[in-house]
């Protein structure tokens, strides 16, 4: 070969092939993106589904609850996906900081220091990553909703419950926080472990210097450490919120009217018989939003995530 | 407290978040499953206060059709997806691993299925299924071919068929990974040599790749076990028990049916199949680790 540096030529079959694959991946996604700017009547009847008027009646619809003005196509607001939104919002971004703070303390310990403990913590980490949201389901949703509770007749439930109101037991189940923690301790493991392969990389004798220089082991590890591995951050930040702003059944077993996340309030709508196609698109639209953003901006770091997970299994 | 003592304190300092949050939130939680499933427990009730039944519930799931249909269906799915994926995925790495314009567009493309939510694509592949509005027989139809029921006599074929649609590109992603980090002058020797593009595939690429594979294979098979919001929305595990796979059975069990006892004996025998997997990984990389080291050994002995 010549010209190294060059493109190879390659066969027009080639390139159709490409064609075909690229419209394969994200053809599913254009038509979520087409069909949510149509009205349930074109999407039904719509022959090619390419002439028609769109519309944003159905995002108008979804998000009913926290526009701020009314919609005239609508006197009643069903779909209260406005709400479900905040609060996915709030659950995966309070999630993801947390975790990647908790996880890349741990991951530093882990891989700088030897203490007693290490390994038995280190292969624990390793041996729950695979642990399914289904295999949780059961005992979160027994302890959420029972020994996770403060009683109200103690003073600091009765305290709780008069500030903040309710019946009942003060439970993590139906709080965000409740759903949060679980999210947490669900991403730690994986978070831990792919930034042990970033912390590893950096050289210690610049950990050294800081620390000749006078720095303690904290600020060694948030002054030069963590800016050193900016690259995994993201990749892990976008891996947790991912699974944070995705997730289903664990949200489903402990959330209540008010603290649904937007996959509940999907699943809940397309149970019925007569689906209405058109807003529930949009409502899957918009919950595609972030991964999308995610994906075209940061496209190189999701794949250093992935293939760190296949190389260092 | 001096500042020695303080020091040999700050591994437990940076390690105790982790370490409470997950002991609480997960190891707790598995404990606390394992030990409600030899009990006959009922949502209304405490666990302390359910009856101890032994191994009652993991012998009534033995016996049980439902559930082993169940794990038909999770087998069937997990093994027929990953190997399907596993073909294609490879495959298309060996077709594209060529120097062509725009391969990173290619990769963002690729990888947007497995970034968006399950339900969301269950979603969309529900409406692609529809029967008679779905994108898939209106095609059938315009070419004058009969309609399908996709969702309804071919439900598990369809739900295959949207995993991989979303997973084929992992595979893909990591054995086009694997490939451009294969030692060049082997391809190269092998060229010189006179071998054919097939002839290298076989020979040298593919045995190259293979610890690779291996590892991306148990990964996605593992994550096969876990699938639940794409089926839970394209088909709810109907018709009858057609694509009702194991996740989606603990969900049932234990919201629908309120058996407690019986879905934490059921998520055990998942969790069993899961660990096998799991410590099956970790056996493999770390054989593969020491291997290496010999090797490297021998050949700085040698050198």
């Amino acid at each position: 070969m010549a010209n190294t540096s060059q493109h190879d030529r390659q066969n027009p079959a080639f390139y159709a092939l490409l064609v075909a694959l690229i419209f394969m991946s994200i053809g599913p996604v254009i038509l979520l993106f087409v069909n949510s700017f149509k009205l349930d009547v074109d999407i039904i009847s719509g022959g090619s589904g390419l002439f028609f008027l769109p519309t944003i009646q159905n995002y108008e619809t979804a998000l009913c609850d926290i526009l701020w003005y009314e919609p005239e196509h609508l006197d009643f607001c069903a779909i209260r996906f406005g709400g479900a939104f905040i609060n996915s919002l709030i659950i995966a971004l309070v999630s993801t900081v947390l975790t990647l703070i908790i996880g890349c303390m741990a991951a530093y310990a882990l891989v700088r220091f030897r203490f007693i403990g290490r390994e038995p913590i280190s292969f624990a980490t390793l041996a729950v990553r695979m642990v399914p949201p289904a295999v949780l389901l059961v005992p979160v949703f027994g302890l959420w909703n029972n020994a996770f509770c403060i009683d109200n007749a103690t003073l600091v439930g009765g305290w709780i419950r008069d500030v903040f109101g309710g019946r009942g037991d003060v439970c993590l189940a139906g709080t965000h926080m409740g759903i949060i923690l679980i999210y947490i301790a669900m991403n730690l493991p994986f978070v831990i472990w792919i930034l042990q392969s970033f912390i590893v990389q950096v050289p210690r004798s610049l950990e050294e210097a800081a620390r000749v220089d006078g720095a303690g082991p904290f600020q060694v590890f948030f002054l030069v450490v963590l800016p050193l591995i900016k690259p995994g951050l993201a990749a892990a930040a976008i891996f947790t919120f991912r699974i944070a702003w995705n997730e289903y059944l664990l949200a489903s077993a402990l959330a209540d009217r008010n603290t649904m996340t937007v996959p509940i309030l999907i699943v809940n709508n397309t149970s019925e018989f007569n689906v209405e196609w058109g807003v529930i698109m949009a409502t899957g639209m918009l919950l595609a939003i972030p991964p999308i953003i995610f994906t075209l901006f940061a496209s190189r770091q999701i794949i250093t995530g992935m293939t760190a997970g296949a190389v260092k299994g | 407290m001096n500042r020695q003592s303080l020091n040999r304190l700050t591994p437990y300092f940076f390690m105790a978040p982790a370490a409470v949050i997950m002991a609480i939130a997960l190891f707790y939680p598995l404990l606390y499953m394992m030990f409600g499933s030899f009990r006959a427990w009922d949502p209304s009730q405490r666990l302390n206060e359910t009856d101890f039944v032994g191994l009652a519930n993991y012998t009534k799931l033995l016996r049980d059709e439902a559930f082993l249909e169940s794990v038909t269906v999770t087998l069937t799915f997990a093994g027929t997806v990953v190997v399907a994926e596993m073909l294609i995925g490879v495959g298309l790495a060996l077709l594209l691993d060529r120097k062509i314009r725009g391969m990173s567009v290619l990769r963002t493309l690729f990888i947007l299925p497995m970034m968006i939510a399950p339900v969301v694509v269950g979603l969309v592949w529900r409406f692609m299924y529809h029967p008679t509005d779905g994108i898939f027989n209106r095609w059938l139809s315009a070419l004058g071919l009969g309609r399908v029921d996709w969702l309804g006599d071919h439900a598990l074929m369809s739900v295959i068929i949207a995993d991989i649609w979303q997973w084929t590109p992992f595979i893909f992603i990591l054995s086009l990974a694997a490939l451009q980090s294969l030692p060049r002058t082997a391809l190269e020797a092998a060229r010189i040599d006179g071998a054919t593009g097939w002839q290298q595939i076989v020979h040298i690429k593919l045995p190259l790749m293979a610890p690779v594979l291996i590892v991306t294979f148990l990964l996605r098979l593992i994550d096969a076990f876990k699938v639940l919001e794409v089926i839970l929305v394209m088909t709810e595990g109907g018709p009858g028990l057609s694509t009702e796979i194991l996740a989606l059975r603990i969900a049932r069990t234990a919201q629908e049916f309120r058996e407690l006892g019986e879905a934490a004996a059921m998520s055990n025998y998942l969790l069993l199949l899961l660990m096998v997997l799991t410590l099956g990984m970790f056996a493999f990389t770390r054989w593969q680790e020491a291997r290496a080291q010999r090797l490297n050994a021998v050949k700085q002995e040698e050198g």
